[in-house]
């Protein structure tokens, strides 16, 4: 049995044809409808990716590979729009799908004041789709394609708040920083389409499957051959972290919460920045080959895991924290690929997207209790005024740190037993950043939550004294006790609760264990961490009851006491070690200074080169050129004109001259060939 | 020494002086009337070059018209000439040198040699036609194009010296007679409705 | 026996007193123009005496072309002319350099 064509097709154009009829005429159809058209469409394409995912699954369909429309050839390339659905490829979209129906569905009651609503839905339809092409892609050129469009959506939405200078300015870095991974990614599809003769996947791994494809060298200097495989794999993970926002790369993705909230959860937490992940899974045949890229691969996430969430410790916006959470869990994504284990980053990343999703959304939902006032420093005690986002905070924080049984346990448990498993450069070093991530997880998480739902009330209610439509609060003052958000937030909380709960349970053997991505993903036998650790699995329940022996169980409970410990019964104590560690406290809440350094480096480069090409080469150069030859031309004329008398006989002359010349000329010409 | 070359001597001559007086005499109508003394002799010479058409042609159409044109003009312009003399002796030491200077340098190319080249005999007679016969025989046959082009030539200049020449004078009376015609009668009679009598005037209450 | 030198030194004599003309006439329009007649008719003189000693008719056809448009520049020119002084009341050159760069 094969996949139905039309399927896949409707699947990508539902969505885009509700982006175009809420974004082209949102004034035609009003608010309502184009919410509603949006929904229908994604909705649409929810259903038929779960079909997909049932037929790939259940249904015995095999892998669905063609294209479906050429762009261009030239020579022997040629540009295709296709279609690559295999397992991989349909859990992305059945996750994209889901997660980005619930963002719909709950924008509807967390955009409902704002004047640009047909607008936002207009965007987030628009990046279903563009999620969707870069996903079930076939080809390099297509996934660029969709890795810029999903890019462009970010970039509007993170700016859907134009007016606002914070979020102009966080647009702006997001898509600036974006094109520093992107010059490498399309690097790397340069260098793939060069060494390996091809845009499309399967003619690129086919490639790779050749027996010497590790060994073909490049001089790209002189002397030194480098393995092109290497390059090709290190130029494309470029890219991925710059979309996934892996250090060094990262800084826009917290900048980034300046956009609405429904937006980090869906673009800035579940789906687009898990791009650069799937990517890498996806490219597994080339990883492959390359021992070094996926060093590369292991140390920057590991780096990243750990020393983003540091930053989250200190952070009190509440989205920050959920962001450099964010940050920490896609560098253990990236960790659990640079050892190898491609199922279990990319589990790690199906998981993840509901629970993070689930985090950013209740976060939202207590942004909107508050009205709009992110600091947890104004929070505490909220979990009796709005029960149900509480609950699902917790449960969506549980699979966060990794409580057994939860869905996050399966997928990080078994990224840091891949990693305890591997032997290859910087595993020791990313298993250390691993465990002391899970410690730093579980520290920020429960703090979240405590500052957030328990203790002491921080803000004020006022009554009366404000008349309605008085909307210049001071901050953390009230008009009134918060209350829980309507249904249409509350639903989406609800259902991505689920699944951060129990899909691990009945996904985690054979996803991770059983071989069930199939041929999408290939890994060779001496790199293969996932087999070892299939030998000591058992059943989901064996690996909870076998969880709650090891380490990182023991770990994360120790950061949950401290949490709870400090921040529920003595808060004077995170102030205290704020004094005490100084130098580290401030590190930590400036980022480690990385924002300084790219302002110092590069906007300050940037602006002292721009000025000196100013300077010396607009101003001196080329407007010395341009006002000298005027110059030149004026003070010529000036001179010249002189001959331009006017008078006739003065042309006369100048003619007759010329006439005496001429008859000279050949005068002495015939002269001299006589003689 | 055979009598056409004296001729020519005499004819070229005489043209040479009357070139030169056009260029010298005070009076432009004195010019002009030099300028015809010119073409004639120079028609002469053409004549004696068995080109009898065009040197009959020269004398009609530039003795003819062209100078006569000249004439009028000169006559019908109050010119005042004092003023345009002036700097004549200054300019005539240059005027001579170029002239003198360009002179040598054309006789020179000319060459003696050439003067001992003798004459072919008369091409038109060769031919077996005269001259007119000769001429026209190519004008109407390969040149009949430019031939058509150049009547067009002169058709346009007399077309353009018209409107350049004319003149509206402001202020004077004269009829235009194609408005004369254009005009409708309701232009000119206004037929007015008004009451046919009028009421007699009162008889004074107070007579005198 | 007349030869064609004879011919050529009567064009170039008269070219050159045209052109002397040209020289110190140069305030006077009129004479200018006369003087453009003047190397008009050396040139023709020229292509007549050509024609002749090389028995091609092509000279005289051009004679012929030449004194057509000949009449055509002296009409429009004298034309101007008029116009010149009807607008300027005067042919002084010298007055005339609305062209003065």
């Amino acid at each position: 049995m094969t996949l139905s064509t039309t399927v896949l097709l409707l699947i990508v154009l539902a969505p885009l044809a509700g982006a175009v009829v809420a974004g082209l005429f949102r004034n035609l159809i009003g608010r309502a409808a184009s919410a509603g058209v949006t929904i229908v469409g994604v909705a649409v394409s929810c259903a038929l990716s779960l079909l997909v995912f049932y037929q790939l699954v259940w249904g015995g369909a095999t892998t669905y590979n063609q294209n479906i429309y050429t762009w261009f050839e030239v020579g022997p390339i040629s540009a295709h729009i296709g279609f690559l659905v295999d397992r991989l490829t349909a859990m992305m979209m059945a996750v994209v799908t889901f997660v980005s129906l619930m963002v719909h569905i709950y924008t509807i009651g967390y955009m409902a004041d704002d004047k640009g609503f047909s607008r936002f839905f207009s965007h987030i339809a628009l990046f279903t789709f563009s999620m969707l092409m870069l996903v079930m892609s076939n080809n390099f050129l297509q996934l660029f394609v969709g890795w810029e469009l999903v890019g462009l959506v970010s970039y509007l939405l993170i700016g859907f708040w134009f007016d606002r200078p914070s979020a102009v300015y966080a647009s702006l870095k997001a898509f600036i920083v974006n094109r520093v991974g992107d010059f490498g990614f399309i690097l790397g599809i340069a260098g793939a389409l060069y060494w390996f003769g091809s845009l499309d996947y399967a003619s690129v791994f086919a490639a790779a499957k050749a027996p010497d494809a590790a060994n073909r060298t490049v001089e790209i200097f002189a002397g030194h051959p480098w393995s092109v495989a290497t390059i090709v794999c290190l130029c494309l993970f470029v890219g991925a972290m710059g979309k996934s926002a892996q250090a060094p790369l990262h800084v826009w993705l917290p900048d980034s919460m300046e956009g609405p909230t429904p937006i980090s959860a869906l673009i800035h937490a579940a789906t687009m920045v898990t791009a650069g992940i799937f990517m890498v899974a996806r490219m597994s045949p080339l990883y492959e080959l390359s021992e070094t890229a996926l060093s590369f691969v292991l140390f920057i996430g590991a780096t990243t895991a750990l020393f983003t969430g540091l930053i989250g410790i200190v952070q009190n916006d509440i989205k920050r924290v959920v962001a450099y959470s964010t940050l920490s869990q896609l560098g253990y994504m990236t960790v659990a690929l640079g050892v190898s284990a491609y199922a279990g980053g990319v589990y790690h990343l199906m998981t993840h997207a509901f629970f993070k999703a689930l985090l950013f959304l209740g976060a939202g939902s207590v942004i909107i209790a508050m009205h709009h006032d992110q600091d947890m420093r104004r929070m505490g005690g909220l979990a009796k005024y709005m029960p149900i986002t509480c609950i699902t905070m917790w449960l969506g924080s549980l699979a966060l740190v990794a409580a057994p049984g939860f869905s996050g346990f399966y997928s990080k448990d078994a990224i840091i037993e891949a990693v305890a498993e591997s032997h290859r450069a910087f595993a020791g070093y990313a298993w250390f950043c691993v465990m002391a991530g899970v410690f730093v997880t579980s520290l920020y998480s429960f703090r979240l939550l405590y500052m957030t739902f328990h203790g002491k009330e921080r803000f004020v209610v006022e009554h009366g004294g404000h008349g309605h439509g008085h909307h210049h609060h001071e901050p953390g003052h009230l008009e009134h006790p918060p209350r829980e958000s309507p249904w249409v937030v509350t639903v989406p909380l609800m259902l991505l609760a689920i699944p951060s709960v129990v899909i691990g349970w009945s996904t985690v053997g054979p996803a991770l264990f059983g071989g069930w991505f199939g041929d999408s993903i290939q890994v060779l036998p001496r790199n293969d961490v996932l087999g070892e650790l299939a030998h000591s699995f058992h059943g989901p329940l064996a690996a909870v009851l076998h969880g709650f022996t090891q380490a990182p169980f023991w770990i994360a409970l120790a950061g949950f006491v401290v949490a709870t410990w400090i921040w529920l019964y003595r808060p004077a104590i995170a102030d205290h070690a704020a004094k005490a560690l100084r130098p580290l406290y401030n590190m930590l809440v400036n980022k480690y200074w990385v924002d300084d350094l790219y302002r110092v480096l590069f906007i300050g480069g940037g602006q002292a080169l721009g000025r000196g090409l100013w300077k010396a080469g607009d101003t001196a150069v080329i407007d010395g050129a341009i006002d000298g030859s005027s110059a030149l031309v004026d003070r010529t004329a000036g001179v010249v004109r002189w001959v331009q008398s006017g008078y006739l006989y003065h042309y006369a002359f100048a003619m007759i001259l010329g006439l005496i010349l001429l008859l000279g000329g050949l005068w002495w010409t015939l002269a001299h060939a006589v003689a | 020494m055979t009598f056409p070359l004296i001729s020519f001597y005499v004819f070229a001559a005489i043209t040479t002086l009357a070139a030169l007086a056009v260029i010298t005499v005070r009076s432009p109508v004195h010019a002009a009337l030099c300028l015809v003394l010119t073409f004639f002799s120079a028609a002469c010479t053409w004549l004696l070059a068995d080109a009898e058409f065009l040197a009959i042609v020269l004398v009609l159409v530039y003795v003819g018209a062209v100078m006569v044109l000249f004439l009028f003009v000169v006559m019908m312009l109050d010119v005042d000439i004092d003023p345009l003399r002036e700097g004549f002796i200054k300019a005539l030491p240059v005027g001579l040198l170029v002239a003198v200077v360009m002179l040598v340098e054309m006789l020179t190319l000319i060459g003696v040699r050439a003067l001992q080249l003798p004459a072919p005999g008369d091409p038109a007679l060769a031919a077996g036609m005269s001259n007119t016969q000769w001429l026209a025989m190519a004008l109407f046959s390969q040149y009949l194009l430019p031939f058509e082009i150049a009547a067009l030539i002169l058709t346009v200049a007399i077309v353009a010296a018209i409107p350049l020449t004319l003149r509206r004078r402001q202020g004077v009376r004269m009829q235009d007679p194609a408005r004369q015609v254009r005009v409708q009668p309701g232009e000119r009679l206004r037929i007015v409705k008004m009451v046919a009598e009028k009421p007699a005037p009162q008889p004074e209450t107070s007579s005198p | 026996m007349i030869t064609l030198a004879h011919y050529l030194t009567l064009g170039a004599v008269l070219f050159c007193i045209a052109v002397a003309g040209i020289f110190i006439n140069r305030k006077n329009v009129i004479i200018l123009l006369m003087s453009i007649e003047l190397m008009l008719l050396a040139v023709n003189t020229n292509f007549i005496a050509f024609s002749r000693f090389l028995g091609d008719v092509s000279g005289q056809v051009f004679v012929f072309f030449i004194l057509t448009v000949a009449a055509a520049e002296s009409a429009i020119g004298l034309a101007i002319l008029v116009v010149l002084f009807r607008n300027r009341a005067t042919i002084n050159v010298t007055r005339i350099d609305d062209l003065k760069g």
